[in-house]
């Protein structure tokens, strides 16, 4: 059959390339767009060249922020996936008590961001919170809103709860599909606990564990709703993110063309992770 | 090396058993030798696995002992009972390289290095996998896999007792053949205590001194493989060993005399027991066809190679015979059954008969 040879079937994807242009390719252009210009309000616009770039990456307050997401994704990390391990070889592997377990773990990762903000900014309140007034009646100086190690800590021990049950589910997920087999074998060769776990059930684990720390520390990149509620950034900047800092300029100093040319950098700084996240991810399946 | 008695064991997966079916293991009583090679031969799910399990003690019993030399082991750990035993599906460190997996358990008891390495290579030389020593376990194929876990039991030479698992279902005839005769080599030269479970008779004919056969949870019959084909203790070994097996008569006995429909058949003996429901049985090989005897019609001729099986009619029954690869059948065949086969059981037992 010959074949009729027109351009007409690029109508049918247009939809989707208006869809994509106006709620991706605009977008982001305007943000391009804003941050080579600089702007007196009035929608009188100059053109500035890279001098955004330039003073962001010249900014001590850039690089702060850049700081206390990595300390804040280190931490985190260096907590929830040990933790989550922990608590997920000690889970039930069968019984009534999988069920239970299962919807207690699931239970954090259900409740939206900024109610987990909100249920710690009221709970680690030193007047009227419960873990906060505890804390200080035991004797602990506890004081998020002007300690900024306590911030650090309210804000650490949200992300714990929130979360660590995500890297629990992920790893118990890994340890039921180990058939009994293996560990009866472990005992006959007379293995320790720990070479149980080091030799049978890390292995199993590893995959989902690679998933685990990379969604992790995205995410944990990312972050934002929940210091935005808590503390707001502060005391002073001790918990501005790199998120909050960049709505602090955009909407609270209203410096388009900074706030655009952050968003950018931001912007292929997660691009750049993702990138990371699909290359190990692809060369350890291509390895098995 | 020990000797291992199983006193009065039973086993059931189940919280509380009540009823007789609530067991896995009915109850066995038995004693496996020092230095005797077992095979443990039934169908699936009558407690082979089970019976292993409890040997090596990765199960506890729920009634009995079990003795290794005497001494109670009945609640020792797996470890402490210090026995090798090979799984039906290969269990493969996959992180750790083929020599690791071998080193894998005499690290784990503290033997020296220098220990290990002889052992290793002595065991890696016997599953014909020394070029692959140095290779990361993950990318093998299902039969090297299979033979490291066989090598893992293998390698520890201080040994109460080996079991085996089933442990060539996932490997190819001819290398089954290789490892099976290296088994029996292994066994002559440092004469440990093998227990070989299978569903394969040839297999456990050929591996074994002594052959165990279990049914539904018990073992009904344990002997040579000579007298487990010559008198079955039961019926279903009648029908389990052997190719075909044993075929088995409903009858009426009267004296020396048993009675199939119409026909009288002349017993060697008269059985010592006649009451409950009585069988006849009698194997193939000793059901000779020729021109005097029963009239029968024949359904069926397969060559098998070595000899022929006939399958005949006779009042309505099924019934084998073995002829020799070139004798002939006759035009109106006739059978006749040699009177030094013939088994007759009471309720599917087999009892004995007085001449
Ligand atoms: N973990 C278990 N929990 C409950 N019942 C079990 C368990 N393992 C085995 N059984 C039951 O116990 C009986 C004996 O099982 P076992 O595995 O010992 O049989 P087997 O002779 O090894 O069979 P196969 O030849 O299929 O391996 C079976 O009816 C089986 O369903
Ligand atoms: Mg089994």
């Amino acid at each position: 059959m010959e074949k009729t040879w027109n351009n007409k079937a690029w109508f049918l994807v247009l939809p989707v390339l208006v869809l994509v242009a106006f709620s991706a390719v605009i977008p982001l252009m305007t943000v391009v767009n804003y941050s080579v210009q600089d702007t007196f309000g009035n929608n009188q616009f100059f053109w500035a060249g890279t001098e955004w770039f330039e003073e962001l990456l010249g900014s001590s307050r850039f690089w702060q922020a850049m700081g206390r997401n990595l300390v804040f994704s280190a931490i985190i990390l260096a907590i929830e996936v040990p933790l989550g391990i922990l608590i997920a070889l000690n889970m039930p592997k069968k019984g009534w008590g999988v069920p239970v377990c299962l919807v207690l773990m699931a239970l954090p990762l259900l409740v939206p961001w900024n109610v987990v903000g909100t249920i710690w900014q009221v709970f680690g309140r030193s007047d009227i919170g419960l873990f906060g007034y505890y804390l200080n009646k035991l004797g602990f100086n506890y004081n998020y809103v002007q300690d900024p190690i306590d911030a650090w800590f309210t804000v650490i021990i949200m992300d714990v709860w929130h979360w660590t049950s995500l890297v629990v589910l992920l790893c118990y997920a890994g340890l039921v599909s180990i058939p009994d087999a293996f560990y009866q074998a472990a005992k006959i060769d007379g293995a320790s606990r720990w070479a149980v776990f080091r030799y049978i059930q890390l292995p199993k684990m590893q995959r989902v564990l690679l998933i685990a720390v990379l969604l992790r520390f995205m995410d944990s990149f990312m972050i934002y709703t929940e210091p935005f509620v808590v503390t707001g950034g502060g005391p002073g900047n001790s918990t501005t993110f790199l998120s909050i800092d960049l709505v602090k300029m955009a909407l609270g100093q209203f410096d388009l063309g900074p706030a655009a040319a952050m968003s950018l950098v931001y912007f292929l700084i997660i691009l750049l992770l993702s990138w990371v996240f699909y290359t190990v991810m692809t060369n350890y399946d291509a390895e098995r | 090396m020990a000797r291992i008695d199983l006193d009065h064991i039973r086993h059931s997966y189940l919280p509380n058993p009540q009823k007789e079916t609530d067991f896995a293991l009915k109850e066995v009583h038995h004693t496996f030798q020092d230095g005797g090679a077992y095979a443990l031969l039934g169908p699936s799910g009558c407690g082979k696995t089970t019976l292993l399990n409890i040997i090596s003690g990765l199960l506890h019993p729920s009634h009995g002992k079990l003795l290794f030399n005497g001494h109670d082991v009945t609640n020792l750990s797996t470890q402490e009972r210090n026995i090798a035993q090979v799984f039906q599906f290969p269990v493969i460190y996959d992180t750790m390289t083929v020599y690791d997996n071998l080193a894998f358990p005499l690290r784990n008891r503290g033997v020296p290095e220098a220990d290990v390495d002889r052992k290793v290579r002595e065991t890696l030389d016997m599953i014909d996998l020394a070029d692959w020593a140095k290779r990361k376990a993950r990318g093998l194929t299902a039969d090297q896999k299979q033979k490291i876990s066989l090598g893992r039991g293998l390698v520890r030479s201080d040994v109460n007792a080996i079991l085996f698992d089933e442990p060539l279902t996932v490997i190819d005839p001819h290398m089954k053949w290789v490892l099976r005769s290296q088994l029996k080599q292994l066994h002559r030269r440092f004469g440990y205590t093998m227990v070989y479970v299978t569903h394969d008779q040839t297999e456990a004919l050929t591996f074994a001194d002594q052959v165990v056969v279990m049914y539904d949870g018990g073992i009904v019959q344990i002997g040579t493989p000579a007298e487990l084909f010559e008198r079955p203790k039961h019926t279903f070994v009648g029908y389990f060993i052997g190719s075909p097996g044993m075929n088995v008569l409903p009858v009426e006995v009267e004296g020396k005399t048993a009675r199939f429909g119409s026909l009288a058949i002349v017993l060697p003996g008269a059985p010592e027991k006649t009451e409950g429901s009585m069988e006849l049985g009698i194997r193939p090989e000793y059901v000779r066809l020729g021109r005097v005897g029963i009239g029968v019609s024949i359904s069926k001729v397969e060559d098998v190679g070595r000899h022929k099986v006939v399958r005949a009619k006779m009042e309505g029954r099924e019934i084998a015979a073995i002829v020799g690869e070139d004798e002939e059948i006759p035009a109106e065949p006739k059978l006749r059954f040699e009177p030094a086969g013939i088994n007759v059981y009471a309720d599917s037992w087999r009892v004995e008969m007085r001449a």
